[in-house]
């Protein structure tokens, strides 16, 4: 930051951009990266046509075929037919849109969440730094699983419900994280500047602080986008926050469980798909980091 | 390093009432009347008022908040409304249920997870280290309750080598109480048989826990090998001729491990509250289990207990991997 105030603005652009440059040369470098980048671009591909495309739209939405059940997986039926003759392919795919919206809600309502509680406990310091941090430090000693599970039980079935329930158990990260960026940048010049020429608080905050902490925050949300969808596949295993006609992974994996040895498909797979995003999201989310905060790197 | 320990204890009470307040405060803030739930569908209004008298609930919240807390301490931690048990005798029985599956795998995880970091490191860049590189991030993304399926199918359905779940089968007598973890118990008792019986049936939840735990320590310690490798003293050692071994079992392992610790006290608490996973495929009869139940029957003080407890372990796990931190590096010292 320093450097590029004194090189001029022109240069600032261009080491920006040789930054920019850099990273991509690095993730391009990793494998792994690499693979979860192609992972991830598959997955949103299939959440966004993969509803319109199913071979069996109507069992999506609720509709059952008993004369089918229990069909193997088969050229007909790729991943088989469940206890409902529902085409398992059919559901899968249509689950991963709710995976990946849950998950990706989840993600963006705790950074607000977070954000908003580290900007003003970082910013203005003293007993309100004290105070704020000190539930955030609690609220992380809770279990986060069994806290997520009690709120969204109490709300009621809903993925909206369940996907705040989680998201008040996962913003003390993100709050942790923004409070420490936050009270190394407001010793910053341009906020002493900005402070001088009689910027109140929130706008300092809002348009000198938060835009410049804003890549570790995308850093963070990029690495908990896949335990995100891992929890939410988590308490549609319980039986918490979905209902069966859904198509939630998780809530499709806890069904078939009964039908276990004989029907192993019908677990196998939406289990499948749960494994494959998380995992593509952390590769993901690992060759970001590994780009955007070189300290990490080894 | 005694006064340090008492004062970290007694550091505990704050975060103690807070912890409980805490717990205390959202379970009234959430919706759902467990009095209702707990009087039944047909009950009168009359009858709920009765019974909300009889469990304390239509007191203003702060009275309530006191008798709660202050039953904490005397070891009344309320009852169930729908079991009418208390809280406190339950969480006897489950509470050592999930610490004995958690600690093995914690053993598991440890006792794979550190060497194979080590190696990782050595081989830094080379292929035992990408292999386990890879592994460890696909093992952190597997869902504990999929790979608990997956072992289930494979070890106790289609092998029949391993027991489908539970902790000791129904018709058995179980060996006598003594610390409630079944090994344990068994081997006090001397009864050999029961300890195999008993450690089959903690074979594949342990084994389905362990994964993201190891990937983790393994992850953290190749970092840490890693660190310590460039330090100027193992330069010093090969400089002196020593031996690759004696470099790396003497001195590296040992400054490699004490970053790790912390890692595997975090670990503990986090795994605690992860346990409902597993244990609701295994039907592991634990605090997992215990809190699903009262959760989705809306009853609160079951689901407080056991939040309270876990908040109490994953301090205290702490503070015995801080205690440890010191023994294993001096150059730690605690006043």
């Amino acid at each position: 930051m320093s450097a590029a105030v004194e090189t001029g603005p022109r240069n600032a652009l261009s080491s920006r951009w040789q930054n920019w440059r850099r990273g991509a040369y690095r993730f391009r470098q990793s494998t792994l990266s690499i693979v979860g980048l192609v992972i991830v671009a598959l997955l949103i591909a299939v959440a966004l046509v993969g509803p319109y495309v199913v071979p069996h739209p109507e069992h999506v939405a609720g509709g059952v075929s008993t004369a089918m059940r229990f069909r193997p997986p088969s050229a007909q039926f790729w991943f088989g037919t469940n206890e409902l003759g529902q085409d398992v392919f059919s559901l899968v795919v249509a689950g991963s849109r709710i995976s990946l919206l849950a998950g990706l809600a989840v993600v963006v309502i705790a950074a607000i969440f977070g954000t908003l509680i580290g900007a003003v406990a970082g910013y203005f310091g003293r007993w309100v730094d004290e105070a704020l941090m000190r539930f955030t430090d609690l609220m992380l000693t809770l279990p986060s699983l069994i806290l997520a599970m009690a709120i969204a039980a109490a709300l009621g079935p809903g993925i909206g419900n369940m996907v705040f329930a989680i998201a008040m158990s996962w913003w003390p990260g993100f709050a942790r994280l923004v409070r420490g960026e936050v009270m190394a940048k407001k010793e910053e010049v341009f906020v002493q500047a900005a402070r001088a020429l009689g910027a109140g608080a929130p706008r300092i905050l809002m348009r000198h602080i938060l835009p410049n902490v804003i890549s570790p925050i995308i850093v963070k949300m990029s690495l908990d986008m896949g335990f995100a969808i891992l929890t939410v596949a988590s308490l549609g295993f319980v039986g918490i926050g979905v209902k069966p006609p859904t198509p939630e992974w998780g809530s499709l994996l806890s069904l078939a469980r009964g039908y276990m040895p004989d029907y192993w498909w019908t677990a196998i797979f939406p289990g499948m798909a749960i494994f494959l995003a998380v995992f593509g999201f952390n590769l993901l989310g690992d060759g970001l980091r590994d780009v955007l905060d070189p300290k990490a790197r080894r | 390093m005694l006064i340090y320990t008492v004062r970290r204890l007694l550091l505990l009470i704050p975060v103690l009432v807070g912890l409980s307040l805490l717990v205390f405060t959202i379970s009234h803030l959430l919706p759902g009347d467990p009095v209702k739930l707990a009087a039944g569908p047909q009950a009168t209004q009359a009858e709920i008022q009765s019974l909300a008298r009889e469990l304390g609930t239509d007191r203003p919240l702060p009275a309530q908040y006191w008798s709660y807390a202050t039953g904490l301490v005397k070891g009344d931690w309320g009852q169930s409304v729908l079991t009418r048990r208390p809280v406190w005798d339950d969480l006897k029985i489950y509470l050592p249920a999930t610490l004995e599956l958690v600690i093995a795998a914690m053993v598991l995880a440890v006792a794979i997870g550190l060497p194979a970091g080590l190696v990782s490191a050595v081989y830094a860049n080379r292929w035992p280290d990408y292999l386990s590189r890879t592994l460890s991030l696909a093992a952190i993304s597997m869902p504990r309750f999929f790979l608990g399926l997956l072992l289930q199918l494979a070890f106790a359905m289609w092998l029949l080598w391993l027991p489908l779940g539970g902790r000791f089968p129904i018709i058995d007598e179980p060996p006598p109480f003594v610390t409630g973890f079944l090994t344990i118990d068994a081997l006090v008792a001397g009864d050999l048989g029961a300890f195999a019986t008993a450690l089959k049936h903690l074979a594949l939840p342990a084994a389905a826990m362990c994964l993201s735990p190891l990937a983790t320590i393994t992850r953290m310690m190749r970092a840490s090998t890693l660190e310590v490798l460039q330090q100027d003293y193992v330069l010093t050692e090969r400089a002196l001729g020593l031996s690759q071994r004696l470099i790396l079992f003497k001195y590296v392992f040992k400054n490699a491990l004490s970053a790790t610790l912390t890692v595997i006290g975090l670990y503990v608490g986090w795994l605690l509250g992860g346990t409902v996973l597993v244990e609701t495929v295994f039907d592991w009869p634990g605090i997992g289990l215990y809190a699903t139940k009262a959760i989705v029957t809306q009853d609160f003080m079951p689901v407080m207990g056991v939040t309270l407890a876990i908040g109490v372990v994953f301090i205290l796990s702490n503070l015995v991997v801080d205690l440890a931190y010191g023994l294993l590096n001096p150059r730690v010292r605690y006043e």
